[in-house]
């Protein structure tokens, strides 16, 4: 993480942001360079949405890598709780503690007399058992801890119950975390939070409202081919153009689960492998399940790949 | 600065985006940091903190350039003391250097530039320069001969702010608005010049008259693209939102085609409702039932002490509905519309059959799952629609054939007339089916009045269904179907 060699200084515009993603291999868009130059300065977390595959968590992963930040990634899903995603006691320890506690009570409370006087005894030292030390942090109270800032994932939030995103309410507004045994834990800097969602399900008002909302979709034809070309700088040009341009016909199909922009990756390196220089209607074929993961998609586009093909073919030639 | 924003965030509110006051301070804050400078950056800046959803940003889309479009026509502030100073006998030049307060107050110009709330902020200054002549009006003759076009459109945004233009709401308002800036401009003012010039019968007056006529209709013309531009910001919208209203709540048996593609959105929006509706957690605690063996297993970590209780939980049942749907001419309407919010809600209801019938039960399930919704409703219709309706002969197919498909948890949802054509009922086998289902809703796009006249059979299984409703609007459709989820908790 030393590519930049610079300290993280901030975003002193969209530009910026887009520069430094640019430099850890993230092409950016314009309006996902946007929200994060507003994210970073409005301190708002980023909901973003879209498709499988656009690259919603590698934004994150990349954000965290450009900014030197360490990154704190929580997996949502169906059952996720407090315990989880915000502290946890570590009972072990605490057990552990009251069985030393067990042992020496004698010494301490030794010499008084009566059951009273032994509690004002005992009253006198500190309340141990619900302290920081027997805090365990999982990822938000983490991130809440990291004093050089950090960015904080949390994926696939429509995965969650809708109870948790209650639970995170306060994170997201306010950047703190209250322990009622201990009390309010306010984040040291605040973190770059990103939820990402992969629309499941309708989101509450409360969490979208503190949030500000980011939809990435499928790329055009021109970005596509530069982020391939970025993940997979030894594909030739022409390969490159015809392999978009594929992918592209091929979201315009009557098919359920599109390809993505990693499987557009994938691809290209299959067809790397295959020292292909040239999309041609045998090799589409054979490698066809690697952009389309459904049997049924995979027989519609098959009985279309000659057509496509030409077509891509004949497109390429135009311009040239 | 604000006020440009906030009226623009109440064009979106009039739009239907629900935009809370957190996300306007958002918006203001956001505004702060990137400027009016580039119009692109501010559009996206705009778009992630009031836009929540995909709708929401396509109608941002189309507000901001509807809305901006017009603010970029503005100048950078200019005329406050054009407007303060200038009486008819005056010319512009000489009014300029009596009004250096008046122009600070206008403040900041480099702000104050693109925004069509400037036009409001001169008429307010206006109104508190009152001393200087009771709202001197302009020189309009000499500002429509000017032809200087910023001019004009900083007294028409300063008209319009006064005469409320952007209350409008239905496109038939905008005479009547027209009318309204016209007079804030003070119109009438060359309207009497016009008729003494008349009354002068001379070459000279004639001439002043037609200039003055020419003049007048430039700003009828300036006047009425002003108001159809805010038409299309505040109004266009509001009147879609009323038509759409209006739309809930008609015969679905008498829309035309052109309202079937206005139905569509209006109906995904109601999925989308109901869905969300329902969307929580069919989990219900059962308090007080300790779960020994999961307390067990996960606190096995603390050496069985029981930090962590679990208590037993109940699951509701997931909906499950089985559709039969009577596809015979005049029902025919209906069923596409029922289908088409039942494969809306696919999202919730994941469990769903649809049958189809006329004459005999058919299972259309494949060709809606496989097709176009469109595509697979004419096949369906294609197919199944001619024959004559026999509700005996499906209710016996559905208990013959398809017996596996209903249990205690299934919802069997009805969509018919009941006219039998004095066909056998089949009353025992519809009452078995009856008994086996969790419940059975009966929705008929007739009206009560005329249940049980006729061939109709509906008053016979009237008895034997958990509920049977008059369903012929897509409002009556969705109470419907909010019922059928609300048994399911």
């Amino acid at each position: 993480m030393t590519h930049t060699g610079l300290e993280f200084a901030g975003f002193e515009s969209a530009d910026t942001v887009s520069a430094r993603l640019a430099s850890v291999g993230y092409i950016s868009t314009a309006s996902i360079s946007t929200a994060v130059y507003l994210a970073h300065h409005l301190r708002k977390p980023i909901l973003i949405e879209g498709p499988a595959g656009v690259g919603k968590t590698d934004l994150a992963r990349s954000l965290s890598q450009s900014m030197e930040f360490p990154l704190l990634r929580m997996q949502c899903y169906e059952g996720l709780d407090e315990s989880k995603a915000l502290y946890e006691w570590k009972y072990g320890k605490q057990l552990l503690y009251t069985q030393i506690l067990k042992e020496k009570i004698h010494h301490l409370i030794g010499d008084a007399d009566g059951l009273d006087e032994s509690f004002k005894k005992l009253a006198g030292f500190q309340d141990l058992f619900f302290s920081r030390e027997f805090l365990e942090p999982r990822p938000l109270l983490k991130a809440m801890e990291q004093a050089g800032g950090s960015v904080l994932l949390i994926d696939e939030i429509d995965k969650s119950d809708e109870e948790f995103e209650a639970l995170l309410l306060e994170v997201l507004s306010d950047y703190q975390v209250t322990v009622p045994e201990i009390g309010t834990i306010e984040a040291i800097v605040p973190p770059l939070v990103i939820l990402t969602s992969n629309n499941t399900r309708e989101l509450g008002d409360a969490l979208k409202r503190r949030c500000l909302h980011l939809h990435i979709d499928f790329p055009n034809a021109d970005l596509e081919a530069r982020i391939v070309r970025s993940r997979v700088p030894d594909i030739s040009e022409r390969l490159l153009a015809q392999l978009v341009a594929f992918i592209q016909l091929v979201r315009d199909e009557n098919i359920r689960k599109l390809p993505s922009i990693s499987e557009t990756i994938d691809w290209a390196k299959t067809l790397l492998l295959l020292h292909a220089d040239s999309l041609d209607p045998v090799m589409v074929r054979n490698t066809l399940n690697v952009i389309l993961k459904r049997q049924t998609d995979i027989a519609e586009v098959n009985s279309q790949v000659d057509q496509l093909v030409r077509k891509v073919l004949s497109e390429q030639a135009e311009p040239a | 600065m604000e006020r440009t924003l906030t009226n623009y965030i109440r064009a979106l509110r009039t739009a239907g985006a629900g935009v809370s006051t957190t996300e306007a301070i958002d918006a203001v804050r956001a505004l702060e940091l990137v400027g009016y400078q580039d119009r692109g950056l501010l559009k996206m800046s705009l778009a992630a903190v009031l836009a929540k959803s995909q709708e929401e940003e396509v109608l941002h889309d189309r507000l901001f350039d509807l809305y901006f479009s017009h603010a970029e026509t503005k100048p950078p502030r200019q005329t406050q003391q054009q407007s303060d100073n200038q009486d008819d006998s005056d010319s512009a030049s000489d009014g300029s250097d009596s009004d250096s307060e008046g122009e600070e107050s206008n403040g900041q110009p480099s702000n104050g530039q693109k925004q069509p709330g400037s036009g409001q902020g001169g008429g307010s200054g206006q109104d508190k320069s009152g001393e200087a002549g009771e709202d001197a009006p302009l020189d309009l003759l000499e500002l429509a001969q000017s032809g200087d076009a910023t001019r004009m459109a900083m007294a028409m945004a300063q008209a319009g702010a006064r005469a409320d233009v952007d209350q409008i709401r239905f496109a038939t308002q905008v005479p009547y608005f027209v009318r309204r800036m016209l007079e804030e401009l003070g119109a009438e003012k060359l309207d009497k010049q016009l008729m003494a010039a008349l009354d002068e019968r001379t070459a000279e007056g004639t001439a002043r008259a037609e200039a003055l006529i020419e003049a007048r209709s430039t700003l009828m013309r300036n006047a009425r693209a002003y108001v159809e531009a805010r038409f299309e910001v505040f109004g266009r919208s509001a009147s879609e939102a009323f038509m759409n209203e209006v739309m809930m709540d008609r015969s679905l048996g008498a829309l035309t085609k052109s309202d079937m593609e206005r139905m569509k959105p209006i109906i995904a929006k109601m999925a989308k409702k109901l869905a969300a509706k329902h969307a929580r957690r069919r989990k219900v605690r059962n308090r007080g039932q300790l779960d020994l063996r999961r307390t067990l297993r996960a606190n096995a970590g603390n050496d069985g002490v029981p930090f962590d209780v679990i208590w037993k939980t109940k699951r509701k049942d997931k909906p499950k509905i089985v559709t039969v749907c009577d596809v015979s001419g005049s029902v025919a309407r209906y069923v596409r519309f029922l289908l088409l919010v039942l494969y809306a809600l696919r999202e919730k209801v994941t469990d769903l059959e649809t049958f189809c019938f006329s004459s005999h039960l058919v299972d259309v399930n494949h060709d809606l799952e496989s097709l176009p919704f469109d595509a697979a409703m004419d096949k369906i219709l294609r197919e199944v629609g001619n024959g004559s309706t026999d509700y005996g002969r499906a209710f016996t197919d559905l208990s013959r054939q398809y017996d596996s498909t209903i249990d205690k948890r299934t919802t069997v949802l009805i969509l018919g007339d009941g006219r039998n054509n004095n066909g056998d009922p089949a009353m025992g086998i519809f009452q078995d089916i009856a008994a086996k289902a969790k419940r059975v809703i009966w929705l008929c796009p007739e009206h009560p009045a005329s249940w049980g006249s006729g061939d109709s059979a509906l008053l016979q299984y009237k008895p034997f269904c958990s509920s049977l409703t008059h369903c012929s609007t897509v409002a009556d459709l969705e109470h419907a179907l909010d019922d059928v989820l609300l048994a399911y908790g």
